[in-house]
């Protein structure tokens, strides 16, 4: 069966019916090729059932990931992002023009690509991934992110993990990550800028963004004495005015990035600094992107990216190819020397602190106390504990060290299970007996609570 | 659509897994339940004692060291610990609370320490950097300065450096800086 190409070169005319723009997309998700999935559908419900899918976009990405989104076919697109329009976005972010600076880069985006692209709509988001709650990411079937921080990303990796009910097949949300700070192979060089990274988990099954923690190279830190006594680089000053003249001279109350007096206070710091050892190199703009963290980043590794997430994206929703994911699921690209890709496994961790130990249902009795909970914990046979610490998500129950921790919560002992946390709340165990491995057990009362009178 | 759930249920099959879950409640961060390990496998020696304000945020304590040798002897330094949600990817924050004349700890507090910045690892625990702290007491290090004169008295005149940290430590002036007391007084 021979299957239509595209051919580059002979981008035809749109034509004026309404669905011409989705006739190639059209041809890959009606028939069967090569490496389609055994349970391919290429019938019209199945074909339509990408319109019913909900995605969501959360962070960096942005532009470029909406814009790859709505035009694959997705038409149910979710944006979140807390971010507002500042003017030096404009030169790469290319849904935002000089009118939008200041208002919410969610809300402008959504409204842009819903204008260009008939029949999609999107809904924006215009807050902290952290603000919504486990039943708004429920909601989506696929979870895309560009996030920028590591706290963002295992915010979302362990949310989306904890979604996972073994009852329910919908709560499996797999999560697409992307990112184009640098990433670090044992052994390459740590180069910015011209690196990213795609990878996708399925809650669970496979390794998870905890699991992959590793694979982030650490922010590249310049000892705090050559700041202070031999600086080298133009980098070297901007730190030291950063880090050690701000505090001691404090010209303003507290340092705000965006504002550019104090960028300039810092910036003149920094080149008499610069002078005195003749060092030369410090600029205003440099002096921005050392404090604000700025990595050069190049639009189009943003851009390589994105649309890898997305096709990622696209063939988890179709089955038209298979998707990183299941065997392979960690796909790393470099442009520093030539061009290098490389996709491999990467395995699941068994002692990982979020997928690897889910929280077990355990039953107990909210009127036993601390005490006898941790004495019933030691005849547990999978746990074998012998120094147990416990906490919860915002309580320390009782911590057997350091000294003053345990005298602390020595009286926690005394107290009643169901006076300390709430039924279905989770408690972390460790000890030192377990080497890397916790416990979590999601508490179940299976009596009720009598308050001490 | 990829049904990933059925591969759960062959991954389960195969396993004879059990896990369980349903609409959770608050739960524990990774970063917390790192810095909870950490700290029920602390062994401080008698010079060190840690203080919780409050024994629910793990992430934010002090360390007071009471140096039982060296120059420093028969001080009480205090530190905070700051600890972010990107523990153990980043180094906990540390400052020393008083003003001391140190080769390593600058007049602000701050520690020069290489474990705390560029040669931090996610393997390193709050164990470590608690021994990193204690050393810096018992050996000054001059060559890499935070306090560029207090390194430059430890190299020049090991004899005077020993004398101004005594006057120092007595909340005395050295070289027009005037320092806080932190002689541990007897109770």
């Amino acid at each position: 069966m021979s299957q239509p190409v595209m051919v580059a070169g002979t981008i035809p005319v749109p034509a004026l019916e309404p669905d011409s723009r989705w006739t190639y997309l059209d041809n890959v998700r009606r028939n069967t090729g090569p490496y389609t999935s055994e349970e391919f559908d290429t019938s019209d419900e199945a074909v339509s059932t990408m319109d019913r899918l909900k995605v969501l976009g959360a962070g960096g990405l942005g532009c470029e990931l909406l814009k790859d989104l709505a035009l694959s076919g997705f038409k149910d697109i979710h944006v979140i992002d807390m971010d507002t329009i500042d003017v030096s976005n404009l030169n790469r972010q290319f849904l935002f023009r000089h009118s939008d600076v200041g208002k919410s880069k969610a809300e402008v985006a959504a409204r842009f690509v819903e204008k260009r692209v008939k029949g999609v709509s999107i809904t924006p988001h215009n807050c902290k991934i952290q603000d919504k709650d486990e039943d708004f990411y429920m909601q989506f079937n696929i979870v895309i992110c560009g996030l920028d921080s590591i706290e963002a990303r295992r915010w979302m990796n362990s949310t989306l993990i904890n979604l996972a009910d073994p009852e329910n097949p919908e709560s499996y949300k797999p999560l697409i990550d992307g990112g184009t700070e640098d990433c670090q192979i044992a052994g390459l060089s740590t180069q910015l800028g011209f690196k990213g990274q795609s990878r996708v988990v399925f809650p669970t099954i496979t390794s998870c963004l905890e699991c992959q923690l590793d694979m982030h190279a650490p922010r590249q830190a310049v000892p705090l004495c050559t700041l202070a006594t031999i600086p080298r680089q133009p980098e070297h000053c901007i730190e030291w005015a950063h880090i050690i003249a701000w505090e001691q001279e404090q010209p303003f109350p507290k340092l705000d990035n965006d504002d550019p007096e104090h960028i300039t206070w810092l910036y003149k710091k920094a080149l008499a600094r610069a002078e005195e050892f003749k060092i030369s190199g410090v600029t205003y703009s440099l002096t921005q992107g050392v404090v604000k963290n700025i990595i050069p980043a190049i639009a189009s590794t943003n851009a390589i990216i994105a649309a890898s997430c997305c096709n990622e994206a696209f063939k988890i929703a179709t089955q038209t190819n298979p998707s990183l994911g299941f065997e392979e699921n960690y796909m790393m690209y470099s442009g520093n020397d030539s061009i290098y890709t490389y996709t491999f496994k990467h395995e699941k961790k068994d002692d990982c602190p979020v997928c690897g130990q889910l929280a077990r249902d355990l039953e107990v009795d909210p009127n036993f106390t601390l005490q006898e909970f941790i004495e019933s914990l030691a005849e547990r046979a999978e746990a074998q504990l012998k120094k147990p610490s416990i906490r919860a998500e915002s309580h320390t129950l009782y911590m057997q060290s350091p000294v003053s921790l345990e005298e602390m919560t020595r009286p926690n002992l005394k107290k009643k299970i169901g006076e300390l946390v709430g039924n279905g709340d989770e408690i972390a165990i460790t000890d030192p007996s377990l080497g890397t491995v916790n416990f979590k057990y999601k508490l179940k009362f299976f009596k009720e609570y009598r308050a001490a009178v | 659509m990829l049904k990933i759930w059925n591969m759960k249920q062959k991954q389960q099959s195969d396993a004879n897994a059990d896990a369980a879950a349903g609409n959770k409640k608050k739960k524990v961060t990774a970063a917390q339940l790192r810095v909870q390990k950490d700290l029920s496998e602390l062994e401080l020696p008698r010079t060190m004692k840690t203080i919780f304000k409050d024994p629910d945020d793990v992430l934010n304590f002090e360390l007071t060291i009471e140096p039982d040798e060296g120059m420093y002897k028969g001080g009480q330094f205090h530190f905070t610990f700051e600890i972010s949600q990107e523990f153990p990817h980043q180094a906990p924050k540390v400052l020393c609370k008083e003003k001391i004349y140190h080769p390593n700890i600058d007049l602000q507090g701050k520690v020069c320490l290489n474990i705390l910045r560029e040669d931090w690892k996610p393997v390193l625990n709050i164990q470590a950097v608690i021994v990193g702290l204690q050393f810096l007491f018992l050996e000054p290090n001059a060559s890499d300065p935070l306090n560029k004169e207090a390194a430059e008295d430890l190299r020049s005149n090991r004899e005077g450096f020993k004398r101004n940290v005594r006057q120092s430590m007595g909340g005395g002036i050295v070289r027009n800086e005037a320092f806080d007391k932190v002689f541990k007084t007897r109770d």
